[in-house]
């Protein structure tokens, strides 16, 4: 790695006083999980690193009724995967985190560096993306929330603006009636990368009918993708397994998937069909209870 | 680049090291303390093979900036050992041909050694999902596991004698 100058703050206002005063060419660090690699191996060349490790108050997974569920952005991917509440109201972070990388690397790396990074197939963008989460950034100027499905821009693109962090994570607190489902597809079962994956969050009204739907698509665009052609067909209708074929078909002209080593064009195309029906039937069964 | 003071406890004992931001916690171990027995593979937080215990829990010490160990309790395989007696997953290890060229055998034990404190009867399944951001290019695993598993084994039973 080359040097750079190393800042540990101990406050997110110090934090953002640095990222203001040194201007461009640093960088935020987490858990480092990402930024080491592209650091020692992509030509990342940072003049100065900004690291949050002394930051009080960034590593808390909290939740409170009203106010939902504070990830905080230096919280390891083990903070959450581990945390009571998340296991029991949030079941489909929990299962997307644990399918970040190592043991390891989950001690280490955070769910806010994998929303950061920005990876197209980053594993805990479309359910975050799905269940409405919003981002707290910080800069100089104070605070701002942006609705998570705004942050992505493009392959490691952002809306963060210069000398801006993320701060927090947001969920609203569960729906009575709601389910989620992630799943993604691999060829091998632990440490790699999705070729294909897909979240899907309902709600039910009483009546049994789809009032919400989320369909969000991983590693198949240049960003995570809103399935809106899927979700339009769901919305006003009793699940049943014909609409979930449809929904699953227009999930597939809803995603722009690239030919890669990781899979065709093709292959994309067909795993996201079966994507989209396994996490839609599994969504529907945990919203009916 | 400025250097800086490093002020971390090593396998239980306290170290104030002089470094610069840009070594990782695997070249302090090995370059500072001459703790050799961690081992960089990769480089990059895919083989395992660099694996440390920060403040118990298991991660890639080559991933880990210098700095970021700041107060922080950090085992290495050579601090496994109590009392010059080895660590039961070491005997294992050695009893089953838990190893080969050993390269990963460091990384393996301190996996091997996090699982069995947070699960002291581990399934096959779930020793392999510990051991899943380890690589060895030589055993095929099937003896590490064993070893694993004769180890949580041996710790019970012993366990289970100490509290009679």
């Amino acid at each position: 790695m080359r040097a750079f100058a190393y800042h540990a703050p101990a406050s997110l206002a110090e934090a953002v006083a640095i990222l203001r005063r040194e201007g461009p060419g640093g960088r935020v660090l987490a858990g480092g999980t990402d930024l080491l690699v592209q650091m020692k191996e992509r030509g990342t060349v940072p003049r100065y690193v900004v690291s949050l490790r002394a930051v009080a108050d960034l590593s808390h997974v909290t939740f409170q009724t009203g106010r939902g569920l504070v990830i905080g952005s230096r919280a390891s991917l083990t903070d959450v995967i581990t945390n009571r509440v998340v296991r029991e109201r949030y079941p489909i972070i929990v299962e997307s985190a644990g399918l970040v990388g190592s043991h390891q690397i989950q001690n280490l790396g955070t769910v806010g560096g994998n929303i950061c990074n920005a990876s197209p197939s980053a594993d805990t963008a479309p359910p975050l993306i799905a269940l409405s989460a919003i981002l707290r950034l910080h800069s100089n100027q104070g605070p701002r929330e942006l609705p998570i499905a705004e942050f992505f821009i493009g392959p490691g693109r952002t809306a963060l603006e210069e000398g801006e962090l993320l701060a927090e994570i947001i969920v609203p607190d569960p729906q009575p009636h709601s389910g989620g489902s992630y799943e993604r597809y691999t060829p091998r079962q632990e440490m790699d990368i999705a070729v294909a994956s897909a979240a899907s969050f309902v709600i039910l009204a009483p009546d049994g009918t789809v009032s919400h739907a989320k369909i969000i698509l991983g590693a198949v665009g240049p960003t995570p993708l809103h399935a809106r052609t899927a979700e339009a067909i769901l919305i006003g209708k009793i699940p049943s397994g014909d609409l979930i074929e449809a929904a699953a078909s227009a999930a597939v002209s809803d995603a722009r998937p690239i030919s890669d080593q990781r899979g065709s064009e093709s292959y994309r195309r067909h795993l996201i069909n079966v994507l989209t029906r396994r996490t839609l039937n599994r969504a529907i069964e945990s919203a009916r209870g | 680049m400025a250097k800086m003071i490093i002020n971390v406890e090593v396998n239980g004992e306290r170290q104030e090291l002089l470094t610069e931001p840009h070594r990782t916690l695997l070249d302090l171990l090995r370059d500072n303390l001459s703790l050799t027995g961690t081992k960089e593979g990769c480089g990059t937080g895919d083989c395992g093979a660099c694996t440390v215990l920060i403040d118990g829990r298991p991660v890639n010490s080559c991933l880990v900036l210098a700095p970021e160990a700041e107060g922080r309790r950090v085992t290495t395989v050579e601090g496994l050992a109590e009392d010059n007696k080895l660590h039961p997953v070491q005997t294992a290890f050695i009893e089953e041909g838990g190893l080969q060229c050993g390269i990963c055998t460091p990384g393996m034990l301190i996996s091997a050694v996090a699982l069995l404190r947070s699960n002291t009867e581990p399934s096959e399944q779930s020793i392999r999902y510990a051991i899943s951001g380890n690589l060895c290019r030589c055993t095929g695993y099937d003896k590490i596991v064993r070893a694993i598993e004769v180890a949580s084994k041996r710790m019970k039973a012993n366990a289970a004698i100490a509290s009679h």
